[in-house]
């Protein structure tokens, strides 16, 4: 076999070899977490509050907390976010002003999530004196979404072609209409899919909610935004780590981590429906 | 005079594309602009329109006067100067949205109309651009499922929905293949009889077939503006005689 065959050979193999390691992995962690999982969850799992020191009844208020959690930080940070981004990419000119902003946006994605927890500590729960609640959990996360769905939203926006533009202002629209009728349309699917995926990251995140809203153990639900809660992370951390019968539990432990990639998956499932569905109607 | 170009300079940054260009366009006739790549001639169309008000780095001076009246003074509303001076451009650039969304565009966007008013002018407009026979059907499909000739019809079709005096064409056919080509062609002398018409163009043929009058650019200036007859068939500047001759381009 001539040598470049054989180079070719190997570049291709190692290239394989290298994604069927990273597959492997992923199909390891679901395959570890659905087979030890997957026996602890029942319909009693899923709605019944924890009893007796969480060594047995279910999950319920964690699973209503998280949801709520994510849809306040949902409420928060698409709004802004989208806003921003708009702004950013149809707006702001090129100066290095902005492109440093950008620059700021970009560097606070890769912030770590505690240091947004002991942020939402100091503004949230302190100086705005919001106390441990689900709202300053909310804004925390909120925080930690927004450079995410601002770049995302950002790079969804300039993929819109200058021509859709320039199209709608020759025939006499204004800069907000073009923006509103045919900027914001073709870019939604990839700001959606941005915004879920941000908000999929925040709905796993424990550190920015430790400090800033989420209770060991409730036995109620939440009544308003500014009661503590129950966080899926959050007890699954509790019931790993540092539970006082952490064999006992591990099941649950199993089951919870099993019943929070399935709501992540959820939320990726819609992120995919959204963009197929919006694909095909045009 | 519909609308008259005096002294247009404009440069990006540093370079100087428009050296002070004067050019008077008479109502409903079309004007094309012709000339090597890079003369400027799709520069001075989209002044026209003010579209280079969307490049920070382009400055314009001089003025443009639609019907006498500046386009450029302070106290225009560059939307309502866009809506009157209509643009088709090089590319079909239909919206993705359907038919019947993407000509009555320019009307939700521009006041009141009711339904039946739009659907009336939309129909109007597709006539009046010879698509409304092929698409009457597939109304409410997308635009981009058109052919690429139907879809520069449709863009047409948009403009016209709108009711503007000019309509700026930027090398309208250079996408197109020669039979859809002829239809926007035979189409831009049906809208002779109701809108004046600036085409820019590559295509010298084209010119001929189309145009009353004619500006040959060089280099950011107006070398010879004649009727277009006399331009082709007897140059008076040497510069213009080597180009429609094929010396250069």
């Amino acid at each position: 076999m001539k040598q470049r065959n054989l180079q070719q050979l190997i570049g291709i193999g190692s290239l394989f070899l290298a994604t069927f390691i990273v597959i492997s992995f992923l199909g390891i962690i679901l395959w570890d977490i659905l087979s030890k999982g997957a026996g602890a969850v029942s319909w009693e799992f899923l709605s019944d509050v924890p009893r007796k020191g969480m060594t047995e009844g279910g999950i319920f208020p964690a699973i209503i907390g998280t949801a709520i959690l994510t849809l306040l930080t949902a409420l928060f940070s698409i709004p802004l976010g989208v806003a921003a981004a708009v702004y950013l990419s149809e707006y702001a000119d090129d100066t290095w002003l902005t492109r440093l902003i950008r620059a700021a946006i970009r560097n606070l994605a890769g912030v770590p999530s505690i240091i947004y927890g002991l942020f939402g500590v100091a503004i949230f729960v302190q100086a705005m004196s919001l106390d441990t609640s689900l709202i300053a959990s909310g804004l925390t996360l909120g925080l930690l979404t927004l450079p995410y769905i601002v770049t995302t939203s950002e790079e969804a926006l300039r993929n819109v072609p200058q021509a859709f533009r320039e199209g709608s202002l020759a025939l006499g629209a204004t800069k907000w209409q073009t923006i509103r009728s045919v900027v914001l349309p073709p870019a939604l699917p990839g700001i959606l899919t941005g915004s879920i995926l941000g908000l999929s990251r925040a709905a796993g995140e424990t550190a920015p909610i430790l400090f800033t809203g989420v209770a060991f153990y409730l036995r109620y639900l939440p009544t308003s935004v500014y009661d503590q809660f129950m966080a899926l992370p959050y007890h699954l951390y509790i019931l790993s780590t540092q539970h006082h019968a952490i064999e006992q539990v591990r099941p649950l432990a199993y089951g919870t981590a099993l019943v929070l990639i399935s709501l992540i998956f959820l939320l990726n499932l819609v992120a995919f429906w959204l963009r197929a569905n919006y694909r095909q109607s045009y | 005079m519909k609308l008259q170009a005096r002294d247009i300079r404009l440069s990006f940054g540093a370079k100087e594309v428009l050296k002070g260009i004067d050019l008077d366009i008479p109502e409903k006739q079309i004007v094309a602009l012709i000339g090597p790549s890079g003369c400027g001639k799709s520069t001075l169309l989209r002044c026209m329109n003010r579209m280079h008000d969307l490049v920070p780095v382009a400055k314009v001076t001089g003025d443009i006067l639609l019907d006498g009246e500046s386009v450029y003074g302070p106290q225009v509303d560059v939307v309502e100067v866009r809506r009157r001076i209509g643009m088709v451009f090089q590319k079909p650039n239909p919206f993705p949205k359907s038919i019947t969304d993407n000509v009555a565009y320019g009307l939700k966007m521009n006041g009141n109309w009711s339904a039946a008013q739009i659907r009336e002018r939309v129909e109007e407009s597709l006539r009046g651009s010879g698509l409304w026979e092929e698409v009457k059907d597939q109304l409410d499909q997308s635009a981009l499922s058109l052919s690429g000739g139907q879809q520069q019809r449709l863009c047409i079709a948009r403009t016209v929905a709108v009711r503007p005096e000019v309509i700026l064409m930027d090398e309208p056919c250079s996408a197109l293949d020669p039979i859809s080509t002829a239809r926007v062609e035979e189409l831009m002398l049906e809208l002779k009889k109701e809108f004046t018409i600036v085409i820019v163009t590559h295509n010298m043929q084209q010119a001929q077939r189309v145009a009353d009058k004619t500006a040959f650019m060089y280099l950011g200036e107006v070398i010879e503006y004649r009727d277009t007859a006399s331009l082709f068939a007897s140059p008076e500047e040497e510069l213009t005689q080597n180009y429609l001759e094929g010396s250069f381009g």
